[in-house]
């Protein structure tokens, strides 16, 4: 019986992958796509004046936004856009101009594509962008230095859903919530930022950094002791809280709607110039500095899991709560704790989340909030070593799978990989199996 | 502000084919939930999947109406059938994940543009109720839904339910759905077969224990429970276009909620639940923006207009922390109790 | 089947074995037969049972320390967890791989060790799941009353006998989460009663049950074998063990480490260092000759 699911399982997965490629052999088919959505970016494509049809436009933007055009006869192209004051980058495939001709290259930009390029959409909703073409050499990418490039920015991304998970993954431990404010939670670093920075001006992004954390401790502390904390005491049941937390999720996630509205805001610093790292392999300073924020982050809480004092007792009450109780370990001040640093973590990751995207959005947390689950998931549930591991899985997957699916399908990879590893492994990478009678 | 006119046109949304559509999807939830204990946190994608089953049947299949609705409840079925397999043998909180999980990758696959020469991409699938025609451009092509309809061309009924032919006739084929299933669980739940999930809910070791085939009772819940889903998707796809962007995650918590307002481990709560909290969405909806214009709110007609989903979030914990059971459980019976 | 209170000295079954007494002896005529069965939770071993045979209409009691194993060794005999290696059968069918259902079917039931009252259903609900011939459980059949409604009340009949003679009958339209913790083990008991068992086997059924309701738990078990059952038990109480008990096996880490008669075994050697084993924290004054063994692990 085992085995026959197995191979039903396999057959279904087939057939997705099937899908898969057909969905990547069906040329789109208009020159205008996404024609209902509010703003535009269109252009043209022309050699010398001539005009290019058939030519594949790519647009890409935040939340995982991607369009596909060609050109018209007479070389122009139109697509829809989700949101104005936003950064799209919008690529020509070069293999799909005639033969012996390339985009020109900008002289005062050596290292950037000159196919791949950055558009803003001002608040007035509209671009227009041109591609120069002429005799030149094709920027074709070796397939190595895409799986670099992907592989850097999964781990990237990896680490930042690690700052999130790790977190999650630790108040599940203790108290037994899948938290869906943790979303929220991710979200408050970011808006909290934002607003100081409002406050202060842009020049102090290095105090309200620091400070937007000390608010998400904050919160953390204010959600235990004003809502989890009495629920703990009333010994509340587990699906029961876990709808508390879906609730919570939707009032706060609304709140921030009603108050930073629809669209999307940047953080100073995320326009920073990438430079190239070899061959076509580049990087930003913003990159860097996210990643190794990440990993000292990261160390330090994982010494503190593992060597202080309330650590250990986080462990011990995570391993079995009323064994710790019993041994004189205060369970509610280690929540307590657990709440706080959870919450800055998370309000860490979404700084970070709000560079990656990059922009501040109502729901920019809860963008991410299933593939913080899955991370947690895979690694076992409460296991926070286990979420550091998934998290990194789930990063690189996200980030790479894009290179054989389409990028719109970038979380299906990650969710499906979930569901494959509870096949096989339902307690996760890291989990126990829990025992029975 | 014209009040009465806010309150007649929230009034319409008591008999309306979207709260129809919403109130089968909430009462497949209690039977996942409510009586068998599933945490089911994707019935988003259920809904999807009977929708687009159906627009996919008229439009690709050429097929009449009521033969596409088959291929909907087909692919919910089929939903359930690869979602239970490997969690159903899972911890709930996990299911509660991975059903989550599931829906989404329904939602993105609906939506992406990869296939957007069978699912309309973001634009949708339209044009599948109107009478039957060629199928050479398959968007052209339709089931006659809307043929089907026996009444004649007219305006029916009295304020706030004056409505015309169609509409009138997407009620009483809503109004006949929901009957038949909620007849369809009620039995169901006060059989002993509805004695074994229920038990499964309380403890499935327990009742393994007892030699009952528990993972097949999973099973047979979390397909029933998807079909009744699918249903819903149904109902709101003959009403109108299908577009995925209706089937999100928030669906599902929205359908948690009414589910809860209502008494998950009751047959008429969904009912109940559903009525009361779409009507009160679309008053308020129609009362904040109007009181914003009219200077009575310090907000924008925009910000008035959200401030109806803080309000249910809110909402929703307030209910789970001090009224459990719902509007309509009896106390004893809280729902959860682990 | 006796609920008669002067039954106080019962009659024992002996001669249940074949040949010297020594861990793993065989039975005249057993019902279960367990070989090499290995359970490991990472490191540690919580069951390594060489070869152990249970005699058919007989009491017999597991013994042992906490942590010895025995509920491990429970749910590895019905299914409910699956060993690293090992065979074992029940009237000679062989129950690898055999789903917790479906030896549940063959006759084998079980209860636990955490009772597992199904709370937000009424006793007699608890008690009608029991029954294993309700054509209305089957979902299409669920449909049609007139299918099922008379097996249900000769269920119900069923299920009144059994819940007077366990004195619950009063209970019958309470929750079952309304029941004290010592009337849940009474009602998980005529709950797997009314499947009609073979076997049938209790972890630690009189754990938190109050004196007097012992007493009666007591008469309850013998009836069952009065009744042509076979009862494996798990107790920690030796007068009980000792009271009604026919046959005694004594696990530690996870071994039979003794089998016998239950009056004689508890002068086993190896019985005392498996208990001593487990108490090294307790002062036990000059134990000579006692060989100091690993601390075994503390049970959750
Ligand atoms: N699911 C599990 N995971 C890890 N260790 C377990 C599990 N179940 C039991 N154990 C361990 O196996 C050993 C035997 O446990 P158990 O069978 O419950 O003992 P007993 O019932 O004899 O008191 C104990 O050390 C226990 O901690
Ligand atoms: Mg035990």
């Amino acid at each position: 019986m085992r085995r026959g699911v197995h191979r039903l399982v396999s057959a279904l997965g087939a057939v997705f992958l099937a899908f898969g490629i057909l969905a990547l052999a069906t040329p789109a088919h208009a020159d205008v796509v996404n024609p209902e959505m509010p703003f535009k970016i269109s252009g043209n494509v022309q050699n010398n004046g001539e005009p290019i049809g058939g030519v594949t436009i790519t647009v890409t933007g935040a939340a995982g936004f991607t369009a596909t055009v060609p050109t018209d006869a007479d070389g122009k192209f139109t697509v829809g856009v989700p949101e104005k004051s936003a950064d799209y980058t919008v690529t020509l495939d070069e293999t799909t101009l005639p033969e012996g001709i390339a985009v020109v290259d900008n002289p005062a930009t050596p290292f950037v594509e000159a196919n791949v390029q950055a558009v803003t959409v001002g608040p007035g909703g509209r671009s227009t962008m041109n591609f120069f073409i002429g005799q030149g050499e094709r920027h074709t990418v070796s397939i190595a230095d895409q799986i670099v490039q992907r592989l850097i920015s999964g781990l990237n991304f990896g680490l930042m859903l690690a700052l999130a998970s790790v977190g999650l993954s630790l108040i599940y431990g203790t108290t037994g919530i899948s938290n869906f404010a943790h979303a929220e939670m991710v979200t408050f670093g970011a808006v909290a930022t934002f607003a100081l920075v409002q406050l202060f001006g842009p020049a102090m992004l290095w105090l309200a950094i620091p400070l937007a954390l000390v608010l998400s401790a904050g919160l953390g502390w204010g959600l235990d002791a004003a809502l989890w904390a009495p629920l703990r005491r009333r010994g509340m049941g587990l699906v029961q809280l876990m709808i508390v937390s879906i609730g919570l999720s939707l009032g706060i996630r609304y709140l921030y709607q009603f108050f930073i509205g629809g669209s999307t805001e940047q953080l100073p610093g995320s326009d920073a110039e990438r430079f190239k790292l070899f061959g076509t392999v580049t990087l930003s300073f913003t990159d860097i500095l996210s990643m190794a924020l990440s990993v000292l982050l990261i160390v330090v809480f994982a010494w503190w899991l593992t060597f202080t004092k309330i650590g250990k007792a986080t462990r011990a009450i995570s391993d079995n709560p009323s064994l710790a109780a019993a041994s004189g370990i205060d369970v509610d001040g280690v929540v307590r704790i657990v709440w706080i640093i959870g919450s800055l973590l998370a309000g860490f990751s979404g700084i970070l989340w709000a560079y990656f995207r990059p922009g501040i959005r109502w729901d920019m947390g809860g963008q991410i909030l299933l593939l913080i689950f899955a991370a947690t998931t895979l690694g076992g549930l409460g296991t926070a070593y286990g979420a550091l591991i998934g998290s990194i899985i789930v990063g690189i997957l996200v980030e790479s799978s894009s290179l054989i699916i389409p990028s719109d399908l970038k979380y299906v990879g990650a969710l499906v990989v979930l569901i494959g590893i509870l096949l096989f492994r339902p307690q996760g990478i890291l989990g126990r199996k829990e025992r029975v009678g | 502000m014209d009040f009465v006119g806010i309150l007649l046109s929230s009034l319409s949304f008591l008999l309306d084919p979207t709260t129809i559509a919403y109130a089968l999807a909430t009462l497949g939830l209690a039977l996942h939930f409510g009586f068998g204990g599933l945490l089911n946190m994707g019935m988003a994608g259920f809904m999807a999947l009977g929708a687009y089953g159906y627009a996919i049947g008229i439009l690709y299949f050429g097929l009449p109406w009521y033969l596409a609705a088959f291929v909907g409840i087909g692919a919910a079925i089929v939903f359930a059938l690869i979602l239970g397999i490997p969690t159903l043998r899972l911890r709930g909180d996990y299911l509660a994940i991975v059903t989550i999980a599931a829906a989404e990758i329904v939602r993105l696959l609906l939506l992406s543009s990869a296939f957007g020469w069978f699912t309309g991409s973001a634009d949708g699938l339209s044009g599948f109720n109107g009478p039957g025609g060629t199928v050479t451009n398959p968007h052209e092509g339709a089931g006659g839904f809307d043929q089907s309809n026996p009444i004649p061309d007219g305006t029916y009924g009295f304020v706030p339910f004056l409505d015309n032919e169609r509409t009138w006739y997407l009620r009483i084929v809503g109004l006949s759905i929901l009957a038949i299933a909620i007849f369809v669980v009620w039995r169901l739940v006060n059989s002993p077969w509805g004695r074994v999930i229920k038990g499964i809910r309380e403890d499935e070791d327990a009742v393994r224990s007892l030699g009952k085939n528990v993972f097949a009772y999973k099973m047979q819940v979390l397909v029933i429970g998807g079909v009744i889903g699918a249903l819903g998707g149904l109902m709101l796809a003959f009403s109108t276009n299908v577009n995925s962007s209706v089937y999100v995650t928030s669906l599902t918590f929205f359908l948690w909620t009414a589910l809860l307002l209502g008494g998950a481990a009751t047959v008429f709560g969904p009912l109940a639940g559903s009525i009361i909290f779409w009507v009160l969405q679309a008053f308020l909806g129609l009362l904040f923006p109007a009181l914003a214009k009219a200077g009575l709110m310090p907000f924008t007609t925009i910000q008035a207009s959200q401030v109806k989903f803080v309000i249910v979030g809110f909402a929703l914990v307030l209910l789970v922390v001090f009224r459990p059971q719902g509007l309509f459980g009896s106390k004893k019976e809280l729902t959860f109790v682990k | 089947m006796s609920s008669n209170p002067t039954s106080s000295s019962p009659v024992k079954s002996t001669g249940l074995h074949t040949g010297a007494i020594k861990p793993g002896v065989a039975k005249k005529d057993p019902i279960l037969i367990a070989d090499h069965v290995k359970r490991q939770f990472g490191g540690l071993v919580a069951v390594d049972v060489e070869h152990v045979e249970i005699p058919r209409n007989a009491i017999t009691a597991l013994i042992g320390p906490n942590g010895a194993g025995k509920t491990t060794f429970f749910n590895l005999l019905t299914g409910f967890d699956t060993p690293n290696e090992g065979t074992w059968s029940f009237n000679g069918k062989s129950l690898a791989k055999v789903s917790a259902f479906k030896v549940a079917r063959m006759g084998l039931i079980r209860t636990f060790q955490l009772t597992k009252a199904l709370g937000l259903l009424t006793v007699m609900d608890n008690m009608k799941l029991g029954s294993t011939s309700q054509p209305g459980e089957r979902l299409g059949a669920s449909l049609f009353p007139f299918v099922w409604k008379k097996k249900d009340r000769e269920i119900d009949d069923k299920a009144m006998d059994l819940l007077k003679r366990f004195k619950l009958d009063a209970k019958k339209d309470d929750f079952a989460a309304s029941l004290s913790g010592g009337q849940r083990k009474l009602l998980e008991m005529a709950r797997a009663l009314m499947t009609d068992p073979e076997l049938v086997m209790l972890d630690e059924p009189m754990a938190g049950v109050n004196p007097a309701l012992t007493e009666s738990l007591l008469e309850h078990i013998l009836g069952l074998k009065k009744a042509g059952m076979t009862v494996l038990f798990v107790e920690h109480d030796m007068h009980m063990v000792r009271h009604i008990a026919d046959w005694v096996i004594v696990m530690a880490e996870g071994r039979v480490v003794a089998e016998g008669d239950p009056h004689e075994v508890m002068k086993n050697p190896a019985v005392i260092d498996a208990y001593l084993g487990s108490h090294q924290d307790t002062d036990l004054g000059a134990v000579t000759g006692r060989i100091t063994l690993p601390k075994l692990p503390k049970e959750k």
